[in-house]
C-alpha cells in the first residue's frame, strides 16, 4: 500500500500544502483513457495543459501529496516564458520572478567574463527569470486544476507497465490499495529516475561525468543584483568552480563543486556544508554575514539521451527522456519544449488528424534537440567541472590566460539553453521559399516576438493551432487562400489567419495586425504583399513563402500532417 | 608543414629553442606542463588556423 508522506515538506519561504489522495473506491470505475501521464513535473504538466489546449483528456499520476521538495529549477528561459504563457502562467511566473540578463566568471578575484544575453525591444520576456520550482509547480498545477480536461490524482504510484496490444495498462497503488488503468498512450514524465525507463529496461546514451557539485539554498540578505556569478578555482576550493544566483524570498543558490574523493555524504554534513558557504561568503567579501540553510542537495551532471522516445504506447518526457547537466539551465527548459512538442503531436495524432508519423516525427525532433544540447552541455560541463587530466590542463591554461589574453575568454561562456531549431524536420514544406528570405525566422525556428504596442505582443495572439501569417495591404485574403483555410478547418485542423500589414481588418483573417510602420515586415524579411509564414501549433515555423498561392499553402499542410 | 614561407631562419629557430628551454627552467617542474599549454593555445590562436593546429599535434604526437 502506498503511503505517501502527509507531513508538509519543511521550508523557509514555501509553505507547503497537503492534497488529498485520489482513491479508486471514491470514484467510478475506470475506463481506458486516452492519455496518462506518470509524472507531475514541468515535463508531465505542461504535457496536460497543451493536451487539454488541443481538447484531449488526461490523466495526471503523482506519487506525492504536495509539490517537490526545494528550489530544483530555478533559471527559466525567454523561450519556457513563450511556453509557459501558452499554458496560461507566464504572469504568475514575471509577478514574484527576478529576470535577468549579465553573467560574471571571476578568477582570482578578477572578473575575466562578463556576458550580457540580448534582449530585444520586440521580446516580451528577459532572457532569464529566477523562480524557484516549487511556485513553478504550484502556478502549473492551479492550470491543470482550473481544466475539466485534466484529471489529476495526488497520491497515486505506478507500479507496474504493461505494454498490451496497442495501448498500455498500469498499475496504480494509492493509500487504499492498487488499481488497474488502461491508456491509449501512458506518457512517462517520472523523472531523472524514471522507474518507468527502468521497468521497460530501456538504456540511456551518452556520457556521466565523475565531479560532484553541492546544491545549497540559503536564506542571506546580499547586497548584489540578479545576476549569474561563477567563481573558478579559488583559494578555498582549489580547482574547482562555484556558482551563485539569487533566488525570490531572500534566498540565494550556492553550487560548489566538491574536491575529488569527497562523497556527497560527507560533502551534507552540516559542518562541511556551513565551514564551506562561509569561506565562500568571506571570498566575495561577506564574511559573517548571517545566513540560514533551507535546503541542499548533491548532483553531478549527466549528458544522457534515449535514443527514441516512443516505445509501443509508452512515450518518454522531460527528465526520464534525457538527462541534461545544469550549467546552462537545461534541465526543466528542456522539459517544457518537450512537452510543448508532445502535446500538439500526440493530441494531432489521437484526433485522427495526422497518421503515427506525426509521433515519430516528435520523437526524431526531440532526441534531435537533446543530443543538440549534449553536445553544447558537454562542453560547458568539461570547462566547470573538467572530467580528465588533459581537460583540467587546458581549463587551468584558460584561467591563467584569461587574466591577460582576450581570445580566450569567451571559452568561459557557459552556452545559455536555447530552443532547437527543427531545420530538418520532415514537417517543413519542400517547395516554399525558405532559402529565398534574407531575413525572419526559418525553417523549424520559433518565431521572433515583435512588439505590437506598450503590452501587445504578436506571441500573445498565437499558438495552440496552425498559424497562418498572411502578409497582405489588400482588403481580404485572396479567395482561393479562404478557400484552403475552409476546408482545412472543416477537416477538424485548427488554422488561424493572421493579416499583416492592413490598416482595416482585412476579409478572411481572424485578426490583422496594421504593422504601420513595416517593422513587423522587416523583421520577417517580407519585402512585397502576398509573402506568407506558417506555424506549427508549437509556433515553430513549418514553411514561409514570397509569394503565397492556395496550392503552395494546402502543400505545406499536407507536409505538416503526415498521413 | 606546407607553410614554408612562416618557417623560422635557423638562427631564429635557435633562438626560440634556447628562450623555449629557459623559460621552462624558470617556471619549474609542477608548472611546465600549465606554462606549455597556455604557450599552446596562444601559438594556436596566432596560427589562426585549425587545421594546421591538427597537424601540428599530429607531428608532436608521433615518435614520443
Amino acid at each position: 500500500m502506498h503511503q505517501p508522506t502527509t507531513d508538509p515538506r519543511p521550508s523557509i519561504y514555501y509553505s507547503y500544502k497537503v492534497f488529498q489522495p485520489w482513491l479508486p473506491s471514491a470514484n467510478p470505475a475506470q475506463q481506458k483513457q486516452p492519455v496518462v501521464i506518470a509524472g507531475s513535473g514541468p515535463a508531465g504538466m505542461v504535457t496536460a495543459l497543451e493536451l487539454a489546449r488541443h481538447g484531449v483528456a488526461s490523466v495526471v499520476l503523482t506519487p506525492e501529496l504536495q509539490f517537490s521538495q526545494g528550489s530544483r529549477a530555478i533559471c527559466f528561459t525567454r523561450r519556457s516564458m513563450e511556453i509557459l504563457q501558452q499554458v496560461g502562467v507566464a504572469d504568475r511566473m514575471t509577478e514574484g520572478g527576478l529576470p535577468w540578463r549579465f553573467g560574471n566568471s571571476f578568477y582570482r578575484g578578477q572578473r575575466v567574463f562578463r556576458m550580457e544575453a540580448p534582449h530585444d525591444a520586440d521580446d516580451r520576456f528577459f532572457p532569464i527569470i529566477n523562480v524557484q520550482q516549487q511556485f513553478m509547480e504550484e502556478y502549473l498545477f492551479d492550470a491543470c486544476a482550473a481544466s475539466p480536461l485534466i484529471d489529476f490524482r495526488w497520491g497515486n504510484k505506478v507500479t507496474q507497465v504493461t505494454q498490451k496490444n496497442g495501448f498500455a495498462e498500469v498499475q496504480v497503488d494509492t493509500p487504499e490499495g492498487e488499481y488497474t488503468l488502461q491508456a491509449d498512450w501512458l506518457v512517462a514524465a517520472d523523472g531523472g529516475r524514471s522507474p518507468i525507463r527502468t521497468a521497460l529496461d530501456l538504456k540511456l546514451e551518452g556520457a556521466s561525468y565523475e565531479g560532484f557539485f553541492v546544491i545549497a539554498d540559503i536564506k542571506i540578505d546580499l547586497p548584489l543584483p540578479t545576476e549569474r556569478l561563477a567563481y573558478f578555482d579559488p583559494e578555498w576550493n582549489p580547482g574547482n568552480t562555484i556558482l551563485m544566483h539569487r533566488e525570490p524570498h531572500g534566498i540565494w543558490r550556492v553550487d560548489y563543486q566538491l574536491p575529488e574523493g569527497e562523497t556527497p555524504e560527507e560533502a551534507l554534513q552540516p559542518e562541511s556544508m556551513k565551514t564551506r558557504i562561509n569561506a565562500q561568503l568571506k571570498m566575495i567579501g561577506h564574511e559573517g554575514t548571517p545566513w540560514q540553510m533551507d535546503w541542499s542537495s548533491v548532483y553531478s551532471a549527466r549528458t544522457l539521451t534515449l535514443p527514441d522516445y516512443v516505445h509501443g504506447n509508452v512515450i518518454f518526457t522531460g527528465d526520464a527522456a534525457h538527462l541534461l547537466p545544469i550549467f546552462g539551465v537545461r534541465g526543466a527548459n528542456t522539459a517544457f519544449q518537450d512537452a510543448q512538442s508532445l502535446g500538439w503531436h500526440l493530441a494531432f495524432l489521437l484526433k485522427g488528424l495526422a497518421g503515427p508519423k506525426l509521433l515519430a516525427n516528435h520523437s526524431t525532433e526531440r532526441v534531435g534537440a537533446a543530443r543538440e544540447i549534449i553536445d553544447e552541455a558537454g562542453k560547458s560541463t568539461r570547462f566547470m567541472a573538467p572530467p580528465s587530466r588533459g581537460f583540467r590542463l587546458l581549463r587551468d591554461a584558460v584561467l591563467s590566460l584569461s587574466l591577460s589574453q582576450a581570445f580566450v575568454r569567451p571559452l568561459y561562456h557557459w552556452r545559455t539553453s536555447r530552443p532547437h531549431e527543427y531545420a530538418g524536420s520532415m514537417l517543413n514544406s519542400a517547395g516554399d521559399d525558405n532559402a529565398l528570405f534574407r531575413a525572419g525566422p526559418a525553417h523549424g525556428a520559433p518565431p521572433q516576438n515583435i512588439r505590437l504596442s506598450a503590452d501587445d505582443f504578436l506571441l500573445d495572439h498565437l499558438g495552440g493551432a496552425f498559424d497562418l501569417l498572411y502578409f497582405t495591404e489588400a482588403a481580404a485574403i485572396p479567395e482561393p487562400l479562404q478557400a484552403v483555410v475552409a476546408a482545412t478547418r472543416q477537416r477538424g485542423i485548427p488554422l488561424r489567419v493572421v493579416a499583416v500589414g492592413a490598416a482595416h481588418p482585412v476579409t478572411g483573417a481572424d485578426l490583422t495586425l496594421a504593422d504601420a510602420d513595416g517593422h513587423f515586415r522587416h523583421r520577417y524579411g517580407v519585402q512585397a504583399s502576398g509573402a506568407g509564414y506558417l506555424l506549427r501549433p508549437d509556433q515553430h515555423v513549418c514553411a514561409r513563402w514570397l509569394t503565397l498561392d492556395a496550392n503552395r499553402l494546402q502543400a505545406a499542410l499536407n507536409t505538416a500532417l503526415p498521413q | 608543414m606546407t607553410a614554408t614561407h612562416k618557417a623560422l631562419s635557423l638562427p631564429g629557430l635557435e633562438t626560440a629553442y634556447d628562450a623555449l628551454a629557459t623559460a621552462i627552467d624558470e617556471v619549474g617542474a609542477g608548472k611546465t606542463e600549465l606554462f606549455l599549454v597556455k604557450l599552446a593555445l596562444l601559438n594556436a590562436n596566432a596560427l589562426g588556423d585549425p587545421e594546421q593546429f591538427q597537424q601540428h599535434l599530429q607531428a608532436a604526437l608521433k615518435d614520443l
